[in-house]
């Protein structure tokens, strides 16, 4: 990957990896320099921050809906990890 | 905090982790149900391999351990039940046009991108959905690297495969997914 030209299946890649923080920095040059020539990757990678959104969003989401296991829920469970002791 | 660092302390597990485990389950499984048994069936693992655990973590970090262990197997129980569809390729793979987008699978401009920043409980179904339509193995894996958020290398050693090739797949995933909120949200 010592090229600076990249292709459209490898700049989205780098787009993907860059959505968890993991592009290198000559990885986001290499992509830097290939949205500014080729519109279908730069609303690919629009996007993507917005699919990265959605994403967490979701995830927190679920976690603030979480209820809690009720007393009752859980004294059944430590009564069955005490028959096991 | 307060237990000893070499000794378990299964008598007080559900008092001391109970919500928390659960907690992380359920945040990544929807099924109430299924994550209130994931729950047991960890403390159950946990007691089996009791003998195993050296204090070299702590009580809390031990037990999730095993739990991250279940939601993957579980993953990986649900995926299978739905046959192997494989992914479809955005990008030509040989010839002149190698790496370069195939005509029907150029993003198109988002009518109404708006839409995606309201808290919508119809987007919300369409993105499981979308999720639950990626094929087995590339399922696993994004599930495992976005939802479980479980580090990069941690998952390579886990499945045996490069970190290229988790990149490839995580890839095809995403790939998949956009087309799908395309499809099924922004472009419907």
């Amino acid at each position: 990957m010592s090229k600076f030209m990249i292709s459209c299946d490898e700049a989205t890649t780098i787009s993907d990896k860059n959505q968890y923080v993991e592009a290198t920095f000559w990885e986001r040059i290499r992509l830097g320099f290939h949205l500014m020539m080729c519109k279908s990757c730069r609303v690919y990678d629009e996007q993507n921050v917005i699919v990265t959104k959605i994403i967490d969003q979701k995830i927190k989401d679920n976690s603030s809906e979480v209820k809690d296991l009720t007393s009752n829920e859980k004294s059944v469970i430590q009564d069955n990890i005490d028959t096991k002791l | 905090m307060a237990s000893t660092k070499h000794n378990l302390q299964p008598e007080k597990w559900v008092d001391l982790h109970g919500d928390y485990l659960f907690h992380y389950t359920h945040s990544r499984i929807s099924d109430r149900e299924m994550a209130k048994d994931l729950v047991q069936e960890t403390f159950f693992s946990a007691l089996q391999a009791a003998s195993n655990f050296q204090g070299k973590s702590n009580e809390r970090t031990w037990l999730t351990a095993i739990l991250k262990r279940k939601i993957i197997d579980y993953y990986r129980k649900i995926n299978s039940k739905k046959g192997k569809a494989e992914v479809y390729m955005s990008f030509y793979e040989e010839g002149d046009k190698k790496g370069k987008w195939i005509e029907e699978c150029v993003p198109q401009n988002w009518r109404n991108e708006a839409d995606s920043t309201i808290e919508n409980d119809e987007l919300r179904k369409i993105i499981d959905l979308c999720i639950d339509y990626l094929p087995d193995r590339y399922a696993i894996i994004f599930k495992m690297r976005t939802l479980q958020n479980i580090q990069t290398d941690e998952i390579c050693k886990e499945l045996e495969i490069s970190t290229s090739n988790l990149w490839v797949i995580i890839h095809r995933a995403r790939m998949q997914l956009r087309q799908c909120l395309e499809e099924n949200w922004f472009n419907k």
